[in-house]
Formats: C-alpha cells, structure tokens, sequence
C-alpha cells in the first residue's frame, strides 16, 4: 500500500538509472570487480605458463644455501647463508646508502640553494654553475665519473695516501681508524640519553618562561654542552673503554680499522651531489616563494636578518619545500638500484645474482617491487608526518 | 643498465600476459617468422663478438649458423640476441630467443629448475684466475691469494666456484661482483682487484683486451669444471633434437673427414657411414625423420664447417686466442668431444 502511495506522491523521481549515488556505486563495483579479474588472470595465467614450461614456482628457494659471497656488509652473511638472508643484506646497503644519501644531499642542497641567493656573486656563481653541471648530467654518468675517473685514479695500496689521524686513501678505498668498544661503554651512550632528556627539558622550561617573561636563555649553547659534557663524564667514568684500531699494511691491503669500499663511495657520493642539485633548486624557489612583504614586516619589526631568516622566512619556505624534497627522496632512494653499475651490492645487485643462479624470474622481481615500494611508502609517511607538523595551524 | 633491466622486465611481462609462451612446434614458428632467433654474449672474443659493422663471430655464433643452416639451408638466416649473464635464462624462458648459445655452464640445478635443457657440450672449460705478474711477481698459485681482491661476474657459477673453493681451502678474499664480464674487466684493469677469476677461454680474450698482454698471466690451477653448451627450452622434444644432432653432426662431420672444402665431393664418397651423414643413402629418412631436409649436415658444414673447422676459427690456431685443442679434441685425438653415431 504504502509503495504505491510513495509512487504516488512522487512521479517525478527520476528512474534509477539517472540515481548519481547508484551510479556511483554500481560503477565502482564494476571496477574492483574488473581489477580482481584482471590480476587473478595475470597470476593463473602465469603460473599454468610457468607450470607448462617446467618452471617451478615459489619463495621457498629462499631457504636454500646462496653459495656466493658479498664483500659489502652490516650484518653477518656467509656463503652458507640462505638466498633470503643475501637479500637482507642487499637491503640493508640499499637502506644505507639511501639514508646517508638523503642525509648528504640534504646538507648540500640546502647550502648550495642557499649560496645561489647569497649576496656574494662568487658564491651565487659557484652555486649555480654546481646546479647547472649535476643538474644536466645522466647519474649513471656521474657514479661512473666518480668510480673510473676519481676514485679509480688513486694510487694502488702500497703507495696510499696517508692521511690525518692514521687514515689511508687509494684506489681499494677509504681506510679509517676504527674504534672499539669494551665493557663500560654502555655508561657513554647512557650519558648521552640523559644529555638528551635533559636538553629537551632545558628548550621546553626556556620556552615557557620567554612566553611569561620575553626573557631568552642561550638553549642552544647549554646543549651543545649537555650533549658533549655528559657522554664525555660517562667516559672518563668508565675509564676510557675503547681502543682505537688503525689501518695495518698487508700483502695485498690494509687490514684492520674500518675500510669504505669505492663501490660504496662513489654511488654515495654521485647520488648525493646529483639529488643536491635538485635539492638546493627547490630550496631557492622555496624561500624566493615566501612573499617580500615577511621580510619587510620583520625589519619594521626590529627583528635581526639573521634571526629574521630563522623565525620568519625559513618556517615558510619549509612549507613549500617539504612536498617536493618528500619526491627527492624518494628519487635517491630508487635510483640507488643503479649500484649495480659499479658492483656495490645494494638489493638490485644481490637480487640479481639470485634471480640467475635460481631462475625465479618472478619471485625477485616482486620481491623488488615489494621492498621499494616499502621503502617508498616508509619515506613518504615520514615525511608527511614532518609536513603535517609544520602546516599552517588555523588558531 | 636500462636495456639489461628491459629484457628482465620484457621476459616477465611476456611469461604474465601471453596466454602461451611454450609454444610446443618451435620449428613451425621459426619458419613461419623465416629466421632463428640466438642468445649469444655480447662481447667474449672467441665464443661472440660483433664487430663494427655488427657482423658477429665467434664459436657460440657460428654453432646459430649451423642450426640455421639445418633449418633453412641458409646460415645467413638467424637473428642474434646479445645477453649478459643475468638475461639469458629469462630470455629463453620466455621465448625471446630460440638458442641460448651462450658460453653457458651445464649444471643439474639449471636442467631441473630452470625449465630449460642442455643439448651438449661446444667447449669443456675450467675455471682459472688471472693476476699482473709486473705487479704481483711472487704469485705463481691460487693458494698464494691469501688476502686478494678478485672481480668477477655476477650471476655465474664462477662467483659460486669462486666461493666454495677459497673457503675449501680456507683463504680469506674479498670478492668485487659486477654486473657483466666487461665492467668486471675494466675494473681489473683499472687495478681495483689483485686477480680476475673466470672460465680460462674468457681469460685469454681478456688477457687480449689489456695494455699489454704478455704481463699477464694464468695461474695453473684449474678450480671447476665449466662444460659450456647450448640450451633449449623444455617442452619440445622434436627442436631439442634438431640442436643437439645439429651439435652431434659438426663433431660426426669432423671425425668422418667431411670439411667445408670437399663436401660436395665427399657426396659422391661410396663409404657407408658418410653416405648415411650427408643424406645421400637411397631411401634415407634421417633428415626428414628430424623434420629438417635430408642433405641437413651438408647445409650445416657448408655453412661453418665441421667442429674442428669452427674451433680453430675462432679459438685456436686461426684466431689471436691461439687455445690448442686439448680436451676439446676428438675422442680419436685424445679428446673428449664425442660425436654420437647419426645412423
């Protein structure tokens, strides 16, 4: 009854068919509905292909002994180890240089950005012609300009350079002192919890009382004293525990102290200079984006420039900045994958030798996309987080 | 790089999306598209190499001539892939090419879990090291290595050799991996590493490639076995068969004496066995039996030659490698090559 009468009231109601929110729906439906079918037929048709070639499908060839060595490490890994464990080994130097890489880039982008507003024309024209050459120049071409034409040209060891601090330089790499820790050493990295903590307190109780008085304290300078005065006091505590171990000539290399491969340095090196041209472009158009009138305002203000740039322009600038720097990372972290040009073994280069000695062509390439996209999705939360923090906050 | 990656790529989106890689009658498809499709390496002076007007060369090369010249009666129709160690199994697993002739080590691993079959033996190699001896004078063996940095390639039974045999022997190394033989041989050149480690014919085309070979010298220890031969995919007996007897008539042709200069005389030859090689026995059914035509060894000899015509060619006595024979002789000659009977 009461449907007829709805239908009654209502002749005007257009058919379902002109409905937007069933439309909507029906249409998104059909979507997912057409992407479940199209990824089941990639994978059924790929694995009865793969069965009707006589290729066996899977990951458990990851427990199986890897057989090959890899010179470049952070965590144990033999010749006895599995294929899984070589490939945390590949991520875990992909995560290394791409950490050190964002961190040098960073540095030396935002230095170069900042040198191509200097007032000082030498510096604006250095600054520049560094984001002209780096800028315009493949990276395969610069990790190969830094692997064969700087590092490769060093002398061979036994005629090293010697550097300060027992340190040696030549064409097998970088050889450092290295320091080694005994017991007692946990008193150094307690001391620098406690400097930590301390500090913070120190900014949050100097914060509170300029808010009340306008009075400021040096924050900075009493902790950079925490931060050194209470691992140094840890030290002495514990009498000293490490010893320093230098750099020994063998027959074939230096042996002992901690050696950085050229592998390694040089991909360093390229993907950090050649991310820092970009870098230090964005940070141009990012403090050039913070209207002229802030910097005028300060002024009128009484503000320093300095203090100016810190307080005012910066924060802004960042704003703009973040997003894109955010795509610049994630640039670095991908473009890591090029190692395999000068043999440093990152993921794509270890991946690659499993793929070959077990024929899961499949498998490694998933597993690559799986850990970048990780990875990609790990930095981009990150800072997201990090622009979400310095967006503007409507009071 | 970009193109390494797009062959790895282009070989798993092929696997993925066709509905049927493993075409079950290769031949029928090489005919119909009229040429044979060959993985060879991209730069192993000796095995294949092009030169600058890409015309390739070499042992592998000319083992795709000689199975162009079973199929078509004509050497010239063949089209070749350049692969680097990591490309060829995917390549060939996905019907990119038809041949993997690609101084490629036969193991079981790859027989069973690659999806791909071994037809034969073109070169029984061993794998050897190679160091400066201006540089190193001291150093007449491996076990002296103790502490080196050797380069190698990746992706290769040399980087597991490599691996087993120094830690059998308990010596510490630091292996540098590269992605292909030629930066792996540049970096040596450029003096990262003490020694170079692979098969011992590649490490005389290296030996070649350097400033100034006679410094160069090979170490005697000869640390694995390297039997390199071609491969087809799995699921196709009838073309498994057309590579291997193509293999099994260079080494029959040169064993009965049949060469490129006198096998059309040698068709008029009354003995028995040669008349049953070259197709010429009244009624025969050998060449048909196996889908090809039956003068298939006289196309293929025609073509390249026998065996030992396209070993001295290209590795020994006719080419600047100059390797002898060795094992690599006739089972006659004191050899191991062993042609199995075409009857």
């Amino acid at each position: 009854m009461s449907q007829e009468v709805v239908l009654d009231v209502a002749p005007t109601k257009a058919s379902p068919f002109y409905d937007p929110k069933l439309r909507s729906i029906v249409v998104q439906v059909a979507i997912v509905v057409l992407l479940v079918f199209g990824l089941w037929w990639i994978s059924d048709n790929t694995i009865e292909n793969l069965r009707r070639s006589n290729i066996p499908t899977g990951f458990e060839f990851l427990n199986s002994r890897s057989g090959f060595e890899i010179p470049d490490r952070l965590i144990d890994y033999s010749s006895e180890s599995s294929y899984g464990r070589a490939l945390l080994v590949g991520i875990v130097n992909t995560v290394r240089v791409a950490v050190l890489g964002i961190i040098v880039a960073t540095i030396v982008g935002f230095v170069v950005g900042v040198g191509r507003l200097s007032s000082n024309w030498m510096i604006r024209k250095l600054a520049t012609i560094y984001i002209l050459v780096f800028r315009n120049v493949p990276l395969l071409l610069v990790i190969l300009f830094w692997y064969q034409g700087v590092l490769a040209l060093l002398p061979n060891v036994r005629s090293s350079l010697a550097l300060p601090f027992g340190s040696y330089l030549n064409n097998r790499g970088l050889y450092l002192p290295r320091l080694i820790w005994s017991q007692g050493a946990w008193l150094i990295i307690a001391g620098l919890m406690v400097a930590i903590g301390l500090s913070w307190y120190v900014a949050r109780k100097a914060h509170a009382r300029q808010m009340a008085t306008g009075l400021q304290l040096p924050v900075f300078w009493v902790s950079v004293a925490l931060l050194i005065g209470f691992p140094l006091l840890g030290c002495v505590l514990a009498g000293f525990p490490m010893t320093v171990e230098f750099p020994q000539k063998g027959t074939f290399l230096l042996t002992g102290g901690l050696d950085v491969k050229p592998e390694f340095l040089s991909l360093l090196l390229a993907l950090s200079f050649y991310t820092a041209a970009f870098i230090a472009e964005i940070v141009r158009a990012g403090i050039q984006g913070v209207p002229k009138g802030q910097a005028e305002a300060y002024s009128s203000l009484g503000i320093r420039p300095g203090q100016g740039l810190r307080l005012v322009i910066i924060p802004q600038a960042l704003r703009i900045i973040i997003p894109l720097l955010t795509s610049q990372y994630l640039n670095l972290t991908k473009n890591s994958s090029l190692a395999v040009a000068v043999g440093y073994a990152d993921l794509y280069a270890v991946g690659g030798t499993i793929l070959n000695q077990t024929g899961r062509a499949i498998e490694v390439v998933v597993l690559f996309m799986a850990v970048y996209l990780g990875l990609s999705i790990l930095i981009s939360l990150v800072m997201n987080w990090f622009n979400v923090k310095l967006a503007l906050r409507q009071r | 790089m970009r193109k390494k990656s797009l062959a790895v790529a282009a070989g798993v989106a092929s696997l993925a999306l066709t509905a049927s890689i493993a075409s079950a009658d290769t031949l029928s498809n090489i005919k119909s598209k009229g040429f044979l499709q060959c993985g060879v390496n991209v730069a192993l002076a000796g095995f294949s190499a092009s030169d600058d007007k890409g015309q390739w060369t070499g042992l592998d090369v000319d083992f795709c001539r000689a199975v162009a010249a079973a199929v078509f009666g004509d050497p010239s129709k063949v089209k070749f892939t350049g692969l680097t160690a990591k490309d060829r199994f995917t390549a060939l697993q996905s019907g990119e090419i038809d041949v993997l002739s690609r101084n490629t080590t036969w193991t079981v691993s790859r027989d069973t879990s690659l999806g791909i079959s071994f037809v034969g033996v073109m070169y029984y190699d061993g794998q050897g090291f190679m160091i400066n001896a201006r540089k190193l004078p001291d150093v007449k063996s491996v076990k002296q290595l103790s502490g080196a940095v050797i380069c190698v390639a990746a992706g290769t039974t040399t980087e597991l050799n490599l691996a087993d045999y120094f830690k059998a022997n308990k010596i510490d190394y630091t292996p540098v991996v590269f992605d292909t033989l030629e930066e792996a041989t540049a970096a040596y050149n450029a003096g990262r590493c003490d020694a170079f480690t692979n098969d011992q014919s590649g490490l005389y085309a290296a030996r070649l490639q350097t400033s100034s070979p006679k410094d160069y010298v090979v170490l005697p220890e000869i640390i694995s076995k390297e039997p390199l031969g071609p491969a087809v995919r799995q699921g196709d007996a009838k073309w498994l068969n057309i590579v291997k007897w193509t293999y099994f008539a260079l080494l029959d042709a040169e064993e009965a004496g049949i060469n490129r200069s006198n096998v059309d005389e040698m068709k008029g030859s009354s003995n028995p066995d040669i008349k049953r090689i070259l197709g010429t026995e009244a009624g025969t059914k050998i060449g048909t039996d196996l889908g090809l035509s039956n003068d298939w060894v006289v196309n293929i000899v025609k073509a390249t030659g026998n065996y030992g015509e396209i070993f001295e060619r290209n590795l020994g006595s006719g080419s600047p490698l100059n390797i002898s024979r060795g094992v690599n002789a006739l089972w006659t000659k004191g050899g191991i090559q062993y042609g199995v009977p075409i009857r």
